[in-house]
């Protein structure tokens, strides 16, 4: 797909790395007239998001939905065989699934007229870039302005290389085998996300956790949801628990965990899965040859129009700071094309909403319980289990909850959160509800539609009417 | 964490001022209320004082600027960072849970899906102006990373109503919201600019249109004086300034005519001096606080002495209030504090109160809003001298009272010539709005009511 493309000699506006940042602010900002030069190694757009992390994971947690549902409509009347998985069809399926996206993204470059280089860039000073392609030819880039998002990586154990046996992320989503077992190194979404999925295709899959629950930073009746399910489909998940060792062995990897009481355990798995968060990717960048700033985390320091230090270079997505979230990388794409358009734009979200895609999914925005309580913020909320929704019910489940955080003063609602099938879509609701300053007044006034699992966020606006 | 510190709205109408002294210096520590500049204004020096306790990180304007109310005039820190203390930029973030947790078996965070923190806009760079590789020190100023707003709920408006209020340059923070829990919208927000739009224009079309006519401010090219003798130039203060436009525009829109009369006011001199021996600094009983009460009197009588002209719309303004302006000199210049309702209030209290005001605008402490909304004015210069003079009436007043030096006269009582001492009185009145005799019988209201107090509640 990739013609040659020469490296320019210089560039308007130079978009570094083509994830859903870079790829959104390059398309916005040719939309908005610019002349933008694009560098991304990759043949397509796409990022980590694409190729490495969104997509490929939502495609292989749909498998795992098909699975599971398959297992329990014994429950409801229909019995399915044992599921056979032929890993080389999921994979491939998955992989059709990211080559049509990104595919997608690499025609809509041709359609802007981007200047397209594959390749890796970096900074000679703050005007000029060293451009490195990817068949070997070197140039530099003179450029006006700038937007830097080069995204982020997993974070690895000190001292632990990915192998056949130990996984990060982007070795999990490769998807080579289905191991007997698998081990999960930390108990965030990613590591949920992909345990589910494994889980589903067959693996035993172990979860260990350092702090005390799983999510942190989730308020924690919502994740007392999931765990209940997880309960029953992992092995065990270990809590307030380190990782002491990991041992490559011929035959799996050897473990030691160390509980809070530092009592010492092994145990042997066929794969470890290490899922301890990401970093920003700032290193290798020369951003020590510029005015660009970086804080002691890695991220660059940006103001509202995702400015660094040097006022005509940007930076956008996940190395502008957390949450490392691909649709937080959109909204600041918006902004600094914007900005770099000359017109006046600010970053100033009311909510940034957070979706983990396990089974029930998990999805919240705005102020969650534990922080109005850690900010000493008083707030009234209103939880609604799904018990009673006829649209759980007939989906043959009975979990799932609706909650939302209001004003006691105002009725204004600062936070939604949901757990249930289905959760990440409903919350676009309370997304906007925040952005539009709703009350929760405005939420049981709005018709939702019947039988559906939107009705529990209009049920639970109910519960807040005070005559 | 830095934040920018602005200039406060001081009173209405006051849009800008003049920075006339820093009292303190980046690295100092202040206190919550301290006063960290003066300002003055078209009205007052005004003291801008410190937001919160902390250190001051940067001062951005120097004596002399000209600064605009809501203008950055100074950066710091809130809390206890010491004197040296640097300007924390690293609080962009908010730490997620995972990231503390780096090695050993660290956990993933679930995705924060906080609101992130609300962040100032920098002003517009040009694009396209590549700033050279900075310095460290350099770096910090080129990027204000102080978020602002923090500790407040942020504004209840939906994104678009947001991006309105920018194009408009309007701070959303400022615009009062009228829907459910204040929510603000896009009407709100042009109201806002409406009602903003007219205080500083004063309404309606500019004041050109109004009818001041361009000749009122000219002045004809001036000789060069050095060719005399040597000559110096003094830049004018703000209020010079001021009193110049205003003289001049009472002078030249409206005319005038001044009334002379005399009180006798030997009982009432031999009642205040038997006052004043009991009487302190503060509670000393001065002629300007009686004149205050018995022009305040004189006031309700004749309503129309207490009101403004509108020839734009053919009406007289009738004020339902008495505040008295008394002109204080300073060594600044000429100022004008006005005491309220002063048909309200007992001599006694009036007193203390022009005693405290008047020490208050000698010391320029006073507010704008102490010297706005006067409704008659008293100049009594019977402290230094003079046997009569024509005060000016003070737009959009209609009338003031001069008070010149009394003097013991002989003064024929029917039978024979007898010491009195007596006040001379200067009425200047518009004569727009009031003819001859009701000028004439308004001054002779207050020297009876001067002569026999018992006229001020025989009349009401």
């Amino acid at each position: 797909m990739s013609e040659k493309i020469g490296i320019p000699e210089s560039a308007k506006l130079v978009v570094i790395g083509a994830g859903p940042g870079g790829y959104h602010a390059a398309f916005k900002a040719a939309e908005l007239g610019l002349d933008v030069t694009l560098i991304d190694p990759e043949e397509n757009p796409g990022g980590v998001c694409l190729h490495r992390g969104c997509i490929p994971s939502k495609a292989l947690l749909h498998v795992a939905k098909v699975v599971n549902e398959a297992a329990e409509s014994a429950e409801i009347g229909v019995t399915f065989a044992r599921p056979e998985i032929d890993v080389d069809r999921v994979r491939g399926w998955k992989n059709e699934v990211v080559g049509k996206l990104t595919g997608g993204l690499g025609m809509k470059v041709k359609q802007l007229k981007l200047t397209h280089v594959r390749g890796m860039a970096s900074f000679k000073n703050s005007k000029t870039l060293l451009v490195r392609s990817h068949d070997g030819d070197e140039g530099e880039i003179v450029f006006e302005q700038a937007i830097l998002a080069t995204g982020s990586r997993p974070f690895m154990l000190p001292g632990v290389q990915t192998s056949d046996r130990i996984m990060n992320s982007t070795g999990a989503l490769d998807l080579n085998d289905v191991p007997g077992s698998l081990l999960v190194v930390g108990g965030g979404y990613i590591g949920l996300e992909l345990g589910s999925a494994y889980c589903a295709m067959g693996s035993k899959v172990s979860v260990v956790e350092m702090t005390k629950g799983l999510l942190p930073g989730c308020d924690r009746d919502l994740v007392s949801q999931l765990k209940r399910r997880l309960d029953k489909q992992f092995e065990t998940i270990m809590l307030s628990t380190k990782v002491a060792q990991l041992k490559e062995q011929k035959n799996g990897v050897m473990v030691s965990f160390e509980d809070k009481k530092g009592e010492v355990t092994k145990k042997r798995f066929d794969k470890v899965l290490i899922s301890i968060g990401r970093r920003p990717n700032t290193e290798n960048l020369g951003l020590e040859n510029t005015g660009v700033k970086v804080n002691e985390r890695g991220f660059v320091q940006v103001d509202g129009q995702r400015r660094t230090a040097e006022a005509h270079i940007f930076a956008i997505g996940d190395i502008a700071g957390d949450p490392m979230l691909a649709h937080k990388a959109y909204a600041e794409a918006d902004v600094a094309a914007e900005t770099a358009a000359g017109r006046k734009a600010q970053y100033d979200p009311r909510a940034i909403p957070a979706v983990v895609f396990t089974d029930p999914e998990i999805a919240w925005c705005g102020l969650t319980e534990t922080e109005a309580k850690e900010q000493g913020i008083k707030v009234k909320t209103a939880k609604l289990p799904w018990r009673g929704n006829g649209r759980t019910l007939t989906l043959g489940r009975e979990d799932g909850m609706t909650k939302l955080i209001v004003d006691p003063e105002t009725d204004r609602v600062l936070g939604v959160a949901v757990a249930g099938p289905g959760a990440g879509e409903l919350i676009a609701e309370g997304v906007l509800a925040l952005e539009m300053a709703a009350v929760s007044e405005d939420l049981r006034k709005t018709i939702h539609p019947h039988p559906t699992l939107s009705e529990t966020v209009y049920d639970a606006a109910q519960s807040l009417f005070e005559g | 964490m830095a934040q920018d510190i602005l200039v406060p709205e001081v009173s209405d109408g006051v849009t800008q001022g003049t920075i006339i002294g820093i009292s303190v210096a980046a690295g100092d520590r202040v206190e919550e209320d301290q006063t960290l500049l003066e300002m003055e204004t078209d009205k007052a020096v005004v003291a801008i004082p410190c937001p919160f306790a902390g250190t001051i990180t940067e001062v951005l304007v120097e004596e002399g600027d000209t600064v605009q109310v809501g203008q950055a005039i100074m950066k710091g820190e809130a809390g206890d960072g010491g004197a040296q203390a640097q300007p924390e930029k690293t609080e962009q973030e908010k730490p997620a849970p995972a990231a503390e947790t780096a090695p050993e078996a660290a956990s993933e965070a679930a995705p924060e899906p906080a609101a992130p923190p609300a962040q100032e806009a920098l002003p517009p760079a040009p694009a396209a102006a590549p700033a050279p590789p900075a310095a460290d020190a350099h770096v910090d100023q080129a990027l204000d990373l102080s978020p602002v707003r923090t500790g407040d709920r942020v504004a209840p408006a939906a994104p678009s109503v947001r991006r309105l209020a920018r194009d408009l340059g309007v701070d959303i923070y400022q615009v009062q919201g009228t829907g459910p829990a204040g929510r603000i919208s896009e009407q709100d927000v042009r109201s806002f600019v409406k009602e903003t739009m007219q205080r500083i224009t004063g309404g309606g079309p500019a004041p050109v249109a109004t009818g001041e006519f361009p000749g009122l401010h000219a002045q004809r090219p001036l000789p060069d004086f050095s060719k005399w003798g040597p000559v110096s130039q003094e830049k004018l203060s703000k209020v010079r300034d001021i009193t110049a436009d205003a003289m001049s525009y009472a002078w030249s829109t409206i005319p005038m005519v001044t009334q002379y009369d005399k009180a006798d006011i030997s009982e009432l001199e031999a009642f205040r001096r038997e006052f004043n021996l009991k009487a302190t600094p503060e509670t000393k009983l001065t002629m300007t606080a009686i004149l205050i009460k018995v022009c305040a009197a004189a006031l309700k009588a004749f309503p129309q002495f207490n009101s403004s002209l509108d020839l734009a719309h053919k009406e007289l303004i009738l004020k339902h209030y008495v505040n008295i302006g008394v002109a204080v000199d300073t060594p600044g210049g000429l100022l004008v504090p006005v005491l309220r309702d002063a048909d309200t209030k007992g001599i006694e209290k009036l007193a203390v109160e022009l005693n405290e005001t008047a020490v208050k605008t000698r010391e320029r402490r006073i507010s704008p809003a102490d010297m706005e909304g006067g409704t008659f004015t008293i100049s009594n210069l019977g402290g230094i001298g003079g046997t009569a003079f024509t005060p000016i009436v003070y737009a959009p007043q209609v009338a003031i009272l001069g008070v010149s030096r009394s003097v013991t006269e002989p003064v024929w009582n029917g039978r024979e010539f007898a010491p009195r001492n007596m006040m001379p009185l200067s009425l200047t009145y518009d004569h727009r709005v009031i003819d001859g005799a009701d000028g004439a019988r308004f001054l002779r209201f207050i020297c009876e009511a001067i002569e026999k107090p018992i006229n001020l509640v025989m009349k009401g």
